[in-house]
C-alpha cells in the first residue's frame, strides 16, 4: 500500500491529540496500517505541539522535512512556522483564527497578517485550504470541538485512506459521551467547509 | 476496568509505546512496579498506578531513582517479578545500586526500564544508556516499535529469571511517545508475594562475597552472549553484498531506505535488539560477506566500536563506518531522509528528493517558548524575589521542574542548573568563591529526590546560602504525579504516609526557615528580605498549589481579573510578571479571562490599583 504522510501542528490545549487518535482509530477500523509520533512534553504550557501520522506500508514513525503529503495546522501563525515539512505538493489545511503567543502580545516580534501568511503558503505549495474552524466549531455548539472541525476537513480532501464514515464511528467510540453528538456536528461543518 | 488489563487475546489496540510496554509487562506476570516519574517514560509509571488501583499489581513512586531500584531489586530477591522504570538520566542517580546489583542478581525477573532522549525534547543531555549495560555487565534489550516492545517485554522477563540478573530495557523518546496498532496476548497469573532465605555469603556485599560474585557475573555474561547470538531480536533481513546493522527506531529508517531507494537484493539488513553484550558470533559471519557495512544507530558509536573490534577478530578487511562527518553524527535524532541520504551516498546509489519548500523568504515569526501558566505561583515567588534583592548581585541556581521555565526574562530566575537536586549543592560552591547573594530555586518533588542531601551539607559546612523551596505539592512537570509531601487523602487515596518539607528542613537544623504564601506578594518579599540578610544557611518555603492541577481538579476559587480604565500604561504588570494571560490591543493591557486564574498578583503590584476582579 502506498505511504500517506500527515503532519498536525497545533498549540498546547487546542486538542490536536485527540484528533489523531480519531483518525488513527479510523484507520485501525480499516485496517488500514497507521504509525504515528507526537511530541507532547509541554502541551499543557502553551508551547507548539506536533503529531506525525503515517499511513500505509512504511515501519518511520516520523516525517522529514518536505516529506509532508497532507500538513493540517490548527493556528495560521503554526502553519508557516512549519511550512519546511511541506514540498511543493503539499496539501496544506489550515486554520485561520489565529492565537497570537505571549512574546507577540508583549512586543517581541510581531504577528504576521493573516493575508500575508496565507499567501506565502499558497505560493509555495500544492493546494491550500483555509477554513475558520474556530467559527465552525461554535456553530457547532463547542468552541472546543475545533480539533474535529479540522478533520472533517482533512477527511474532505481525499488525500488519506481514511472514510468519513470510519472517523464517524472513531468519533462515537473515542469521544466522550456528552461531546458526541456535537462532535459529529463539528465533523460535517468541517468536511462542508472544503 | 483499566483497557490495559483487559483479559482479551488477539484484540488490536492503537497503543502508545508506553502503553505497549505497560501491557507488554501486564502479560508478562509483572507483580510489583517502581518509578520515579520522568519524560518520556512517565506513562508508563502513570499506566501502572491506575492498573494497581484496581488491580493486586503493587505499584510506587519512590522518592528518587536509586530507592526506586532498591525497593524493586529487594521484591525480585523475593521472587516476584518487578520493574524499575525511569528515565535516562534517572539511571545515573540508580547506578550505585546498579553496578552491585548486578553483582548479587536477581531470583524474580527484574526489568530496569531506561527512556533515552535523543534531541534532549525533555531532558537535560542525551546520554546514551547502552553503555550502562557494558559498564554493569547486564543484558540489553532495545525494541523498534510498540508492537515489538510489547513482545520483547515477556522475554525480558524470562531473560532476567534465566541468567538470575537484572534485563535493562532501552527506549529512546520516538518510541515511547509513537502509536500503532498492538495485538493483546494473554496474560501470565501475577504472583504477588515470594520470599527471601538468608543466604548472607551470596547477598551481603563484603569484599570477600564481592570477589565471588565478580566472578559469578562474568559467567552470566558469557552464557548472556551465547543467548544475544540466538536472540529472535538480533535477525537479518533480506540480501546482498552489502550491510547494513541498526538498533531501535534506525531500524525503521533503515527498512523504509532500503525499499524507497529500490535496493533490495543488494542490501541485508542486521537488526539489533539484544545489544549488550553484542551477538560477535552473529556479527562475524554477518560481516563476512558484505563488500562494505554501514551501522545505523542514533547516539555514540556503541554497536559500530564492537562490530569493528568483532570485524578485526575475524580478519574482515572491508570498509566498516557509522559515524562519520559525510554520514552520520552523534548528535540529536535521525529522521528517515537523512538515514535514505546517507545510505544512497554510502553504496552510491543516485537518490533526488522532493526538495521541502524555500522557506528563506519567510519573515521572522515571535516565538511560541513554553511559559509558565498563567496564575503559576513560581511566577510571583520569582518576582517577590527579584524585588527583595533588587540592585544587589545575585546567583541564582535552579533545578529540574516547571520553574526552570522561569530562567528566561523576565524573571531571569535561574543562572546554574546540572541536574536533579543540583541547585542545593552548587549553591554553597558559589558562596565561597563569589561576593555574590547565592538564592536557589527547588521544587517539592525535586527537593525530596536529591535536594536534601545538598541542605544538609550547606547546614555542616555553613554555607551562605538561600534555598526557596518552590512547594506545590504535586511533580507538575511530568503530569503531576505524586510525592511524599502530598496530602494523598486529599486527593482520594488511601495507605499513603506523608512527610512535611518544613519539618525535614526544620529538622536538618537550618537556622532560619520562613513559610510565604506567594500570592502576598508584600508579605513574601518582607520574609525574604529577612531570610537573605540572615548569614548562613536560610530556607524560604513557598507554599501553593500547583494551579494546574487545581483548575484540572476544578478547585480554582478565584475570580478572573480585568484592566480598569484607571490604567496608566505603566506595563509592570507585563514586563515584570510575563505572565500569558496578558495580551496587548489597541495599545492597552488586557487579561484573557479565561485564562486568568484569579492569583491576584498583578493587581498587587500595579501602581494605579487598576487590576480588579471581575464581578
Amino acid at each position: 500500500m502506498d505511504t500517506t504522510r500527515l503532519i498536525i501542528v497545533a498549540v498546547g490545549g487546542q486538542g490536536n491529540l485527540l484528533s489523531s487518535r480519531v483518525l488513527g482509530e479510523a484507520a485501525c477500523r480499516l485496517d488500514v496500517p497507521v504509525r504515528m509520533s507526537e511530541i507532547h512534553g509541554m502541551a499543557q504550557r502553551g508551547g507548539v505541539v506536533e503529531s506525525a501520522m503515517i499511513f500505509g506500508d512504511a515501519q518511520s514513525t516520523i516525517i522529514s522535512d518536505g516529506e509532508a503529503d497532507l500538513f493540517l495546522a490548527f493556528e495560521p501563525l503554526e502553519a508557516l512556522r512549519a511550512l519546511n515539512r511541506c514540498n511543493a505538493d503539499t496539501t496544506v489545511i489550515t486554520n485561520t483564527s489565529p492565537l497570537p503567543p505571549f512574546t507577540a502580545a508583549i512586543g517581541k516580534g510581531v504577528y504576521p497578517d493573516l493575508e500575508t501568511i496565507t499567501q506565502l503558503i499558497k505560493s509555495k505549495v500544492g493546494r491550500l485550504i483555509t477554513l475558520d474552524a474556530n467559527a465552525l466549531a461554535k456553530e457547532a455548539g463547542n468552541e472546543l470541538s475545533v480539533n474535529i472541525v479540522l478533520l472533517g476537513a482533512l477527511i474532505k480532501t481525499g488525500v488519506l485512506p481514511v472514510t468519513a464514515d470510519s472517523v464517524r464511528d472513531a468519533i462515537r467510540e473515542t469521544t466522550k459521551a456528552a461531546f458526541v453528538e456535537t462532535n459529529l456536528k463539528a465533523f460535517e461543518l468541517g468536511v462542508g467547509a472544503v | 476496568m483499566h483497557k490495559l488489563l483487559a483479559d482479551q487475546p488477539g484484540a488490536k489496540k492503537f497503543l502508545l509505546g508506553n502503553e505497549a510496554i505497560a501491557r507488554g509487562a501486564i502479560e508478562a506476570g509483572l507483580a510489583f512496579a517502581s518509578t520515579y516519574p520522568g519524560t518520556p517514560s512517565s506513562e508508563i509509571s502513570l499506566n501502572f498506578f491506575q492498573m494497581s488501583r484496581e488491580s493486586d499489581l503493587y505499584f510506587e513512586y519512590s522518592t528518587n531513582e536509586k530507592v526506586s531500584l532498591e525497593v524493586a531489586a529487594a521484591a525480585a530477591n523475593a521472587g516476584v517479578r518487578s520493574m524499575c522504570i525511569m528515565k535516562h538520566v534517572g539511571m545515573n542517580v540508580a547506578a550505585d545500586t546498579l553496578m552491585t546489583l548486578a553483582y548479587v542478581g536477581v531470583r524474580g525477573g527484574l526489568v530496569i526500564l531506561t527512556a533515552d532522549d535523543p534531541y534532549m525534547f525533555s531532558s537535560q543531555n542525551e546520554q546514551d544508556n547502552r553503555y550502562y549495560g557494558k559498564l554493569s555487565g547486564l543484558p540489553v534489550l532495545e525494541p523498534s516499535s510498540a508492537e515489538e516492545a510489547k513482545e520483547m517485554m515477556g522475554y525480558a522477563f524470562d531473560l532476567s529469571e534465566e541468567l538470575a540478573e537484572p534485563v535493562i530495557f532501552r527506549t529512546t523518546t520516538r518510541l515511547n511517545h509513537s502509536t500503532a496498532p498492538v495485538v493483546f496476548g494473554s496474560m501470565k497469573k501475577r504472583v504477588t508475594t515470594g520470599d527471601f532465605t538468608k543466604d548472607p555469603f551470596n547477598y551481603v556485599t563484603v569484599p570477600a562475597v564481592s570477589r565471588k560474585l565478580h566472578v559469578k557475573l562474568l559467567k552470566h555474561i558469557e552464557q548472556a552472549e551465547a543467548l544475544s547470538v540466538e536472540s529472535p531480536y538480533n535477525f537479518m533481513d533480506g540480501s546482498g553484498k552489502y550491510g547494513i546493522i541498526a538498533n531501535g527506531v534506525s531500524y525503521n529508517y533503515v527498512t523504509d531506505a532500503v525499499r524507497d531507494l529500490g535496493l533490495e537484493g543488494k542490501v541485508k539488513i542486521l537488526r539489533i535488539g539484544f545489544s549488550h553484550p553484542m551477538p560477535g558470533a552473529l556479527i562475524k559471519s554477518f560481516v563476512a560477506d558484505c563488500e562494505k557495512v554501514l551501522v545505523v544507530e542514533e547516539g555514540e558509536p556503541y554497536m559500530e566500536e564492537a562490530v569493528k573490534a568483532f570485524a578485526q577478530e575475524a580478519g574482515y578487511t572491508g570498509t566498516i563506518k557509522g559515524k562519520a562527518p559525510d554520514l552520520f553524527s552523534r548528535l540529536f535524532e535521525f529522521d528517515p531522509a537523512m538515514v535514505r541520504n546517507a545510505i544512497a551516498a554510502y553504496f552510491g546509489v543516485p537518490y533526488d528528493r522532493k526538495p521541502p519548500v524555500d522557506v528563506s523568504d519567510i519573515p521572522e515569526l515571535p516565538q511560541r517558548p513554553p511559559n509558565l501558566c498563567a496564575g503559576c505561583s513560581h511566577r510571583a515567588t520569582f518576582y517577590a524575589v527579584n524585588q527583595a534583592t533588587k540592585g544587589m548581585e545575585t546567583i541564582h541556581p535552579t533545578d529540574i521542574g516547571c520553574y526552570t521555565l522561569g530562567f528566561l526574562p523576565p524573571l531571569s530566575a535561574g543562572d546554574f542548573l546540572i541536574c536533579m537536586g543540583s541547585s542545593a549543592g552548587t549553591a554553597g560552591g558559589f558562596a565561597k568563591t563569589t561576593n555574590k547573594k547565592v538564592i536557589s530555586y527547588i521544587g517539592d518533588s525535586t527537593f525530596f529526590h536529591s535536594g536534601i542531601p545538598g541542605l544538609i551539607n550547606a547546614v555542616f559546612n555553613n554555607h551562605d546560602m538561600t534555598l526557596v523551596i518552590l512547594d506545590n505539592s504535586i511533580t507538575a512537570m511530568t503530569g503531576h504525579q505524586p510525592n511524599p509531601g502530598v496530602d494523598m487523602q486529599a486527593l482520594n487515596f488511601e495507605g499513603f504516609g506523608q512527610v512535611s518539607v518544613e519539618s525535614v528542613v526544620r529538622g536538618i537544623g537550618v537556622p532560619h526557615v520562613s513559610v510565604i504564601r506567594p500570592y502576598n506578594v508584600k508579605k513574601s518579599i518582607a520574609a525574604i528580605r529577612e531570610a537573605i540578610d540572615h548569614p548562613g544557611v536560610s530556607v524560604i518555603i513557598a507554599k501553593q498549589a500547583c494551579t494546574l492541577f487545581e483548575r484540572s481538579r476544578k478547585k480554582l476559587t478565584g475570580k478572573p481579573f480585568y484592566v480598569s480604565d484607571r490604567c496608566k500604561n505603566h506595563r509592570n504588570c507585563i514586563n515584570d510578571l510575563g505572565c500569558p494571560a496578558f495580551y496587548v490591543e489597541n495599545e492597552k493591557v488586557c487579561i484573557n479571562a479565561s485564562l486568568c486564574s484569579g492569583c491576584g498578583v498583578c493587581a498587587q503590584i500595579c501602581p494605579e490599583h487598576a487590576i480588579l476582579p471581575l464581578k
